[in-house]
């Protein structure tokens, strides 16, 4: 049996590969929730159960309407999106120019009536889906088996988010939103509807949540709770990246996800709260995260 | 006397709040094409009030604005802006996420007419060299030229000028002189919120003088000497 430093190499990959899978889903749901809050000063506690409905809606596109797994990918996303512009429009923007804390609190309890109603119409046993053919199997690659559908998890997260970044940091669109996050004032006198563009974030950060969610399906059971066990560790993640901060949300889910995994195989019993301990100690030394300004 | 309908921007009993609190109280002015005009007092007068109002950034308004004589009164501030009107903020708005270039290009284009890119960094060549710095990394005076120039691009016609030379060195004021008095030749319109009103003569052809959130006197430029006593006791100066 192959082992590094005393570590047999398919014990220390695999849980590896699960850790850069997690951290591909936190990157993912920060990203979301850092757009969120830059834009919208709104800290999107339902951002789990959307994450939850977008496996749902997938679940339910194929058992009702035979929707395969791509057109899940597709669709899930802009419904579940819809979905949020109306939250935005019917709620959220009323809180704007309040503190952060109403903005949490209504999405806290959003997120409660959302899994509530999931819980209530499908139980919490969890609801198998399959991996698409397409992706089913594996490669052995000598030193540890990897499954191909984990592979795609990986490059589909990396891929949303390096083009998310690009958009924001790279377009002229991107620049109205990140001028828009510091003044959004000002970059209405300019001429630019602000109040429309807040709405699509808004949209496009629940599409991010729904689309992890499709991927997730096939890994983890489509579950009510599937989102409210996930949101915690991705709101630490966000701290520790930074509020608000894109590149931050991005490297440090993957990074954290990564130091999971290998705290799986060097400690275990330490697994479940690594993310935690990097939070405290990262509040303790720099306040406004890791990538993030000021404080 | 100018006839009424040549006004470019009409304001007449304009009234602002900001939350409660009642701002202006019936302001009356108006600009004609191809003038500066400046809006002088003292601190909290309303000047600033009078140009976020104009330029559909204060909440609750009343009165009329009237633009090209379209009322704008009840429009938000990005369809006012899309009518041909721009404003340099007092506080600059440079935006420290952006690059000079980018803060340069942001505001989109509104109408025809603006200066190209080429034209912006000829009357700002410190700009081009700065482009791929970061806007905040800017001095004082370049961030004051950055938001100037930002706005010549969109083909907005009238330019609200708050305060452009507060805080700057003498050298750098006398430039942003030279500035307006070129853009004024290029057939700009100029509303212009100064404290400094020695600075005001030398590039405005009217002043407004604005107390406790209303007009109380108008100078034509060629009178202002005769008018400094005056002017100095409304400024407290």
């Amino acid at each position: 049996m192959m082992t590094l430093f005393g570590i047999p190499t398919a014990a220390l990959f695999g849980q590896l590969l699960l850790g850069l899978i997690n951290g591909a889903f936190y990157a993912v749901l920060s990203l979301g929730l850092a757009l969120i809050f830059g834009l919208l000063n709104i800290i999107n506690f339902s951002h789990g159960a959307q994450y939850m409905m977008g496996a749902f809606v997938a679940w339910l596109g194929l058992t009702y309407m035979g929707a395969n797994y791509w057109v899940a990918l597709a669709l899930a996303p802009l419904v579940v999106a819809a979905i949020g512009i109306v939250l935005e429009r019917t709620m959220l923007s009323r809180l704007y120019k309040l503190d952060h804390l109403y903005g949490l609190l209504l999405t806290f309890g959003l997120a409660l009536i959302i899994e509530g109603i999931f819980r209530q119409l499908y139980g919490i046993s969890g609801i198998p889906y399959a991996v698409p053919k397409e992706l089913a199997g594996g490669w052995n690659l000598g030193f540890m088996y990897l499954p191909i559908y984990r592979a795609w998890v990986v490059i589909a997260s990396l891929v949303l988010c390096v083009g998310t970044w690009l958009l924001i940091e790279k377009t002229k669109l991107g620049a109205y939103l990140r001028a828009a996050t510091e003044n959004p004032a000002l970059v209405q006198a300019m001429g630019i509807n602000v109040p429309i563009m807040i709405t699509l974030t808004y949209g496009f950060g629940v599409a991010l949540a729904a689309f992890a969610g499709v991927l997730a399906a096939p890994i983890y059971s489509v579950n009510p709770l599937m989102g409210s066990n996930l949101i915690i560790v991705v709101f630490a993640v966000v701290v520790i990246g930074g509020m608000g901060s894109i590149m931050g949300s991005i490297v440090t889910g993957f990074m954290l996800g990564l130091l999971e995994g290998l705290t799986k195989v060097i400690y275990p019993e330490a697994a479940s709260t690594v993310i935690f301990m990097v939070m405290v100690v990262v509040l303790l030394i720099k306040p406004a995260g890791l990538f993030g300004k000021g404080a | 006397m100018r006839n009424e309908s040549s006004a470019l921007l009409k304001v007449d009993g304009l009234e602002a709040w900001y939350g409660e609190s009642h701002i202006l109280h019936g302001m009356n002015f108006e600009v004609h094409k191809g003038e500066v005009v400046t809006l002088l007092g003292r601190n909290g007068a309303g000047k600033t009030t009078t140009m976020k109002s104009v330029m559909g950034m204060v909440g609750k308004r009343k009165g009329s604005i009237t633009f090209e004589g379209v009322e704008t009164i009840n429009l938000s501030s990005n369809k006012i802006a899309r009518l041909g009107v721009a404003l340099c903020p007092e506080e600059r708005g440079i935006f420290s996420s952006l690059t000079v270039k980018e803060n340069m290009v942001l505001p989109p284009i509104v109408k025809p007419g603006g200066l190209p890119l080429a034209e912006v960094y000829d009357l700002f060549p410190r700009l081009l060299e700065r482009g791929g710095s970061q806007g905040t990394k800017l001095s004082g005076g370049e961030q004051q030229m950055l938001a100037i120039a930002r706005i010549l691009r969109t083909g907005a016609t009238m330019l609200l000028l708050d305060e452009p030379t507060e805080g700057l060195a003498p050298v750098i004021v006398q430039h942003i002189g030279d500035i307006i008095r070129k853009l004024k030749e290029r057939g700009f319109t100029i509303l212009l919120v100064e404290q400094n009103f020695h600075f005001a003569a030398t590039v405005a052809d009217r002043h407004y003088v604005v107390e406790h959130g209303h007009v109380i006197d108008m100078i034509p430029n060629a009178e202002l000497t005769s008018n400094m006593a005056k002017l100095k006791g409304y400024l407290g100066v």
